[in-house]
């Protein structure tokens, strides 16, 4: 039933550890919250996930997904502002999965679209161009968009990052429904307030895994200082991690 | 007395026809092109990859003359050369794209100069540089519409990947694995317009033809379609203002065209409803929300 299942997972950059052996799975409808400082390896640990990261090491098990069925919300999404594009059309890009390539969009999916683009408040901004929104808006159009990849994993980046608390609150609302949906839901966080009061289940991340659980069994002061005190510079002359993986230390 | 300066020409001149049917052939599918290498922020590519055509047309030159097939094979063998090789690179390593192609167009214009230099064949320079639109025979023309064809249906298979690997490429990767040979396709229209409006325009200005009505466009809409629609138009009336301009007073036809085309985007600069300078410094008073 794991929707995500970590076989002693290395994930990094230029051989350097950013995520070091982690193990575990999270089952298929959890709503987990990621936390750590920054440089925790948060990102690192999504992105592999999400597949545009190749582990290091170890393997990370999507449970029978494909990776379509993921829908990914970085932290900085790399989208040129200036392109011109309505919101209605940059939303209906999270059909993709449904229209290819050359598949029209008919009129149900129309109404999907508008669906979609009212259930995260921004009515009337169909026909604005994406470079004239501001940032809580912005960001509303990306869940938006996650609303109509219709996934059964979803990955958040910190998506609440310098966002208003109604937008918050209008797009928390968004994750509980998911999360009622039955789909799983991953998101990296900093609000520890917010961790507490509506995500069950939290691993907190200081390159390795420092612990991961219940949110109330996990999140606890002596973890946290723990996963504040972590290194975060690499070390350029480290020699290669013995680890405990057997087919490393064969090779 | 009009008629005889803007539509005697074209009825009196067989080269006219033709020439004007080149020109309307590029402006069709040149100028999406452009618009796209504009939005992607690709301008310059454009011109490096001019670079890189170079050495595979003279080369074709060396090899047969002026042989226009010749020439054109070479030069689309050495721009897809450098275009896939760069794209490969860039998408396989960090390297950010225009450092890579900077690499392949260099080592191309570097490889045909040698070649060149080793035949040691004396080569009609400002033909090639500068194109020559008016001189244009059935073949050409057949090849530079054959090209023209080939790139709009070209694009109409990649565009909804293009568009979407412009906005958010992200996003795209971790839904499809299109966007990586959209890229590529992309890469390659430019190298088949460039080659096109080579035979028109010469190797240093066929790339007028793509970037200027893009610029142009861009100051009247902010909507992709109307951009691609007002781009085709601009280019069209720069090759036939270029051609009836070129034809009273005998400036070659290819800088002509580009000239006539740095007027429109000049009026454009000045006076385009979006973001055009004049707007700008008289915008009306603000709205009530």
């Amino acid at each position: 039933m794991a929707a995500l299942h970590f076989h002693n997972v290395t994930l990094g950059y230029d051989r350097h550890p950013a995520v070091h052996h982690l193990s575990g799975e999270i089952a298929r409808g959890a709503l987990v919250a990621v936390i750590g400082p920054n440089g925790a390896g948060k990102s690192t640990l999504l992105r592999g996930i999400v597949g545009i990261l190749r582990p290091l090491d170890g393997s990370i098990h999507l449970g029978g997904l494909d990776s379509r069925d993921i829908a990914y919300l970085p932290q900085s999404a790399e989208i040129d502002r200036s392109f011109p594009i309505s919101v209605f059309d940059f939303v209906g890009t999270g059909l993709w999965r449904g229209t290819g390539l050359f598949g029209g969009i008919g009129k149900a999916a129309r109404g999907k679209i508008l669906g979609a683009i009212g259930a995260v408040g921004l009515n009337g901004f169909e026909n604005r161009p994406i470079g004239t929104l501001s940032g809580g808006q912005m960001q509303r159009v990306l869940f938006a968009r996650v609303l109509l990849q219709d996934a059964s994993l979803i990955v958040l980046d910190e998506p609440f990052n310098a966002i208003d608390s109604k937008t918050t609150t209008d797009l928390l609302a968004l994750v509980e429904r998911w999360h009622g949906e039955g789909r799983t839901v991953l998101a990296a966080l900093h609000d520890m307030e917010m961790v507490r009061n509506h995500f069950s289940e939290t691993l907190v991340l200081a390159r390795g895994p420092v612990a991961w659980g219940p949110t109330a069994e996990v999140l606890t002061p002596e973890n946290l200082l723990v996963a504040m005190r972590m290194c975060e510079a690499f070390d350029d002359t480290a020699a290669a991690c013995a680890g405990d993986d057997i087919s490393s230390r064969a090779a | 007395m009009l008629y005889d300066a803007l539509i005697g020409p074209f009825t009196e001149f067989e080269f006219m026809r033709r020439a004007l049917a080149a020109v309307i052939a590029l402006a069709l599918a040149g100028a999406p092109i452009g618009v796209f290498l504009m939005l992607r922020r690709m301008s310059l590519v454009g011109d490096a990859m001019a670079h890189a055509i170079l050495p595979g047309a003279a080369v074709g030159f060396l090899l047969s003359g002026l042989n226009l097939f010749a020439m054109t094979a070479g030069g689309l063998i050495a721009g897809f050369a450098v275009a896939i090789l760069a794209g490969v690179v860039a998408r396989s390593t960090g390297l950010k794209e225009d450092a890579s192609l900077a690499t392949f167009y260099l080592a191309s214009l570097a490889l045909g100069v040698t070649i060149v230099s080793i035949k040691g064949t004396n080569i009609d320079l400002l033909h090639v540089l500068f194109g020559n639109i008016l001189a244009m025979d059935d073949q050409t023309l057949l090849v530079v519409a054959f090209n023209a064809t080939v790139t709009l249906l070209v694009l109409a298979v990649i565009y909804r990947p293009l568009v979407i690997e412009s906005v958010d490429p992200l996003f795209l990767r971790t839904v499809s694995r299109a966007g990586g040979p959209a890229h590529l396709a992309f890469l390659a229209l430019v190298v088949v317009n460039l080659v096109n409006g080579f035979q028109a325009l010469g190797t240093l200005l066929a790339v007028g033809l793509m970037i200027l009505p893009a610029g142009i466009a861009r100051f009247w809409s902010r909507d992709l379609t109307a951009m691609i629609c007002i781009a085709v138009v601009a280019a069209a009336i720069s090759g036939y203002a270029g051609l009836v301009l070129s034809f009273q007073t005998r400036v070659p036809s290819g800088p002509a065209i580009i000239l006539v085309a740095t007027m429109i985007y000049i009026v454009s600069v000045l006076f385009g409803s979006v973001g055009g300078l004049v707007r700008q410094m008289f915008p009306g008073r603000h709205l009530e929300a």
